[in-house]
């Protein structure tokens, strides 16, 4: 199998996978980065969200191959203490329930933000919309994106 | 139960710290009914206080999103005065000295609501009596507050420090505990232990477990309900690189209802593509004619055969028959997916020494421990030494990881090919291979007399239980589906249930809420039906239905004790009237529906506003309350409610699992799909103050719902929607 080359969380590594691996089984199977969450397998659920280049991608459909040359963000380079404004505001508004979908949920956020610093609720149901909980959190996703904001501005 | 002083006995098995200090066990009483539970030798919960101070907290029940590794941990620590930033927790896992384990039918605070109080208080005492010996003080005079006991004198000792002497004393008999009004950590909006690990991507659930020598396996299962392999050709799935083996997989009665085989690999993708190229012949089976149509034609036929369940109250058809005024309507609900956003998964090791060890995402460690020892010949008596489950984090379960089946099949690989292995199901493994939410029919006639009271209630009611499925035997098949009919609050003077039983080889199981998500729909359906037929305010309607100061249940089990009690049902109703604004005037196409139940031993009532656009219901504001005893954790119990609602109104508007040849017709999210944000209303949670014994949390907020929201589209467009989901309205 090929060794492609990839910059997760600022720092280089390869790994051994055929180029059509999703960048999800990379990050989970080969580099222990568990973080990142498998819910449906085709971009339906954004569980699986990162960031690559600050752009929200998901990465359970997205071929290893094409994050070569990106810089990959994942939940554990959000910050590693939980001190992004976004993981403190998540705390803040006690957002998790069984917390599977929330570091997708914190990705797409945080693409978010990178782009628009203060949202509106109607920006953020449109960043938001492809990020699902079944546990029925999004009312305290906004209210904690709002919160972020406000640390930001 | 009773509380055991096991600082020098257990604790050496129970972790690798190295100071000990001060370990109680909580001991519960066996409950002879459960089987391969062993917990005749339990103790259940565990508190150690360190000599470092710490507090630790074994948790015996598994936390799938509901707070509960945070709340009970609560409780303990109210009774110790102990410092909460010093709590931490601990996983139990499957073994005999955690005593009974098992998570379900919203029961965990209030099972190990007291003996936790008194392992707290016991725990608090022992540090008192050993401080007050090494102080040279009276016990009495002394004072404890976070975690440190201070004398008279101001001289202070912190847990820590008599936490060693402390294991010396003796446990103290009949200690009491606080007053509900000296809490200070109970009732307060408490933030969950593991929410950091939640928010940094550190939290271990199901699918992120890693042990040497894993391999990853994704199993192909019958497609057809029932179906068996008749023949498989791994030639191309072996010619995928990464995959080691091509096994089969068995079914085992309903603890594990799949056959299939199972394609194992060196990673996850290897294993998914290897199971891409597997070639199998199945045997479908008995049920591979069985569609939603064929069911429904069941059901039709057999509404009008229901016969009477045990509970009938007076005389319904003479009530009928003389009543003023007959108001008639059915009702018609789809079999459910749970969906947690963690699909199923587990892993497993068959050790060459013929031990079990088992990680996985489970709300029932031991019934999973005890199947896995009846499938591969362990002597139940050997179970808890053999088998070993360990329960990570439950990323959402809702009632479908109760089910051992996921476990045992990933035992049953590891054995095959002797190494640990991670099974991952798929998302469309999960919604194919489910234990559904039984659909149902629903045919309530109700009679009104002269003045408009209803007088006569007959339900009757046509569906495959849950019963049927998990024990084929019974001869009550009925028993799973009645709750919310037959411990109706409401007093109708001629009541009566009748039921008949489908068949079906669609699996069933507990979805969250479990029947009240049925009968929540159906009767404050019909209850707005029967108050607009008699010309009343549907609230009055119901109020008129629960005289003040009745108390009603069972005279024995375990919720003898917590009767229903209609002054508190009726102050959830009056509660929500007040905060909904009920009566005011709303804006031009938007209407208000109300709906209310007691399920798990609490009380919520529900007001939705909706309006209806283009035909698409749009939910507006959900305002709830809630009286489910004491509050332990505020802010959990508001998050549970809300998460409940969202739970009610995704089945309301678009949940709905439909079957053809056999096999469920939905696979994944485009098809089964989840409320977004976009969709969500204004939720509002008002819970009431109270000084009960805590009730269920994670299930009441569900049952108004459907109802709710059908209420207020039938106040808003005068259409009334008796089937779910409601989808697009014509």
């Amino acid at each position: 199998m090929p060794d492609i080359k990839l910059t997760i969380n600022g720092r280089p590594r390869s790994v051994e996978a055929s180029p059509d691996t999703p960048l999800l089984w990379v990050l989970r199977d080969e580099l222990g980065l568990t973080g990142t969450k498998y819910g449906c397998g085709m971009g339906l659920c954004g569980a699986c969200t990162v960031l690559a280049n600050g752009e929200p991608v998901r990465s359970c459909s997205t071929p290893v191959a094409d994050a070569k040359g990106k810089k990959i963000t994942t939940i554990e380079g959000l910050s590693p203490d939980g001190s992004h404004p976004l993981q403190k505001a998540w705390m803040a508004e006690n957002v998790p329930q069984c917390g599977y979908c929330q570091a997708g949920q914190l990705m797409s956020a945080a693409a978010l933000l990178q782009k628009t610093k203060n949202p509106t609720d109607a920006e953020i149901d449109e960043a938001m919309a492809g990020n699902l909980c079944r546990c029925g959190t999004y009312n305290r996703v906004r209210a904690a994106i709002h919160r972020a904001a406000g640390v930001k501005a | 139960m009773s509380i055991v002083n096991v600082s020098r006995r257990t604790f050496a098995k129970l972790s690798a710290a190295a100071s000990a200090g001060l370990v109680l066990g909580v001991a519960h009483a066996a409950d002879p009914k459960k089987k391969a539970e062993t917990s005749t030798h339990g103790l259940g919960t565990f508190i150690q206080v360190g000599t470092d101070g710490a507090v630790t907290i074994w948790v015996t029940k598994s936390d799938m999103g509901q707070g509960i590794r945070t709340s009970l941990p609560m409780i303990v620590a109210e009774e110790m005065d102990a410092d909460w930033s010093k709590v931490k927790i601990q996983q139990a896992y499957f073994h005999p000295k955690f005593g009974r384990m098992g998570t379900g039918g919203s029961g965990s605070i209030r099972s190990m609501w007291t003996p936790l109080r008194q392992a707290g208080a016991s725990a608090r005492a022992m540090l008192v009596s050993a401080a007050a010996a090494q102080l040279g003080v009276a016990p009495a005079t002394l004072s404890v507050s976070r975690g440190v006991i201070t004398a008279a004198d101001g001289r202070k000792l912190h847990f820590g420090e008599v936490a060693e002497a402390a294991s010396k004393v003796a446990v103290p008999k009949d200690v009491p505990l606080k007053d509900p009004k000296q809490f200070t950590i109970i009732g307060k909006a408490t933030p969950r232990l593991d929410e950091r690990d939640i928010v940094t991507g550190k939290a271990g659930y199901g699918a992120d477990v890693k042990v040497p020598g894993m391999l990853y396996a994704a199993i192909l299962r019958a497609p057809v309900f029932g179906g068996k392999v008749k023949s498989f050709d791994a030639t191309k799935a072996n010619a995928v690189p990464g995959v080691k083996h091509v096994v089969q997989t068995n079914a085992s009665g309903t603890d594990l209802p799949w056959n299939g085989v199972a394609v194992v690999a060196t990673s996850t993708w290897a294993a998914l593509k290897g199971r891409e190229a597997l070639e199998v012949q199945w045997d479908d089976g008995e049920f591979a004619t069985e569609s939603t149509a064929t069911l429904w034609q069941q059901f039709t036929e057999g509404i009008d055969k229901a016969t009477p369940v045990e509970t009938a109250v007076g005389d319904v058809d003479a009530a009928l028959a003389a009543a003023a005024k007959t108001v008639e309507a059915t009702y018609e609900l789809p079999y459910l997916n749970h969906a947690a956003m963690e699909p199923l998964t587990a892993t497993a090791h068959v050790k060459a020494d013929g031990t079990i060890e088992v990680w996985a995402p489970t709300q029932f460690p031991n019934w999973a421990a005890g199947v896995i020892g009846q499938s591969f010949g362990i002597k139940q008596e050997e179970v808890h030494d053999k088998v070993r489950v360990n329960v990570t984090l439950l990323g959402g379960a809702f009632g479908r990881k109760a089910m051992p089946d996921f476990v045992v099949e990933a035992v049953q690989v590891s054995k095959a090919v002797g190494a640990p292995v991670k099974v991952q199901w798929t998302r469309e493994d999960d919604m194919r291979h489910g234990n559904y939410r039984p659909a149902s029919y629903h045919r309530v006639t109700g009679g009104l007399d002269a003045n408009g009271n209803l007088i006569a209630w007959r339900h009757r009611l046509a569906g495959p239980s849950i019963e049927t499925w998990m024990n084929p035997k019974t001869e009550k098949p009925h028993q799973s589906e009645t709750g919310g009919l037959d411990d109706t609050p409401y007093v109708v003077p001629n009541f009566r249930i009748d039921f008949f039983s489908a068949k079906s080889g669609v699996p069933r199981g507990w979805w969250r809420s479990v029947e009240h998500s049925i009968t929540g729909f159906v009767v404050n359906s019909f209850m707005d039906e029967a108050a607009r037929a008699a010309g009343k305010d549907p609230i009055e309607f119901q109020l008129a239905l629960l005289p003040a100061g009745r108390k009603a249940g069972p005279a024995e089990g375990p919720a003898k004790d917590y009767p229903m009690e209609s002054d508190r049902l009726r102050r959830v109703i009056e509660l929500v009237r007040e905060k909904s604004g009920w009566g005011t005037k709303l804006p031009d196409g938007v209407g208000r529906g109300f709906a209310a139940q007691w399920s798990f031993l609490s009380y919520a009532a529900q007001v939705a506003e909706v309006s209806v656009v283009d035909g698409t219901p749009k939910v507006h504001r959900i305002v709830c309350a809630i009286d489910c005893g004491i509050p332990v954790n505020p802010d959990g119990i508001r998050a549970q409610v809300e998460g409940a609602i969202v739970y009610g109104l995704t089945a309301a508007l678009q949940g709905e699992i439909t079957i053809d040849g056999g096999r469920v017709q939905q696979s994944n999210f485009h098809d089964y799909p989840l409320l977004n944000i976009t969709q969500m209303p204004k939720v509002e949670v008002h819970i009431v103050p109270s000084a009960a014994i805590p009730t269920g949390v994670g299930e009441p907020g569900l049952p108004p719902t459907a109802a709710a929201v059908a209420n207020a589209i039938f106040a808003a467009t005068g259409k009334r929607l008796r089937k779910l989901p409601f989808g697009t309205i014509a």
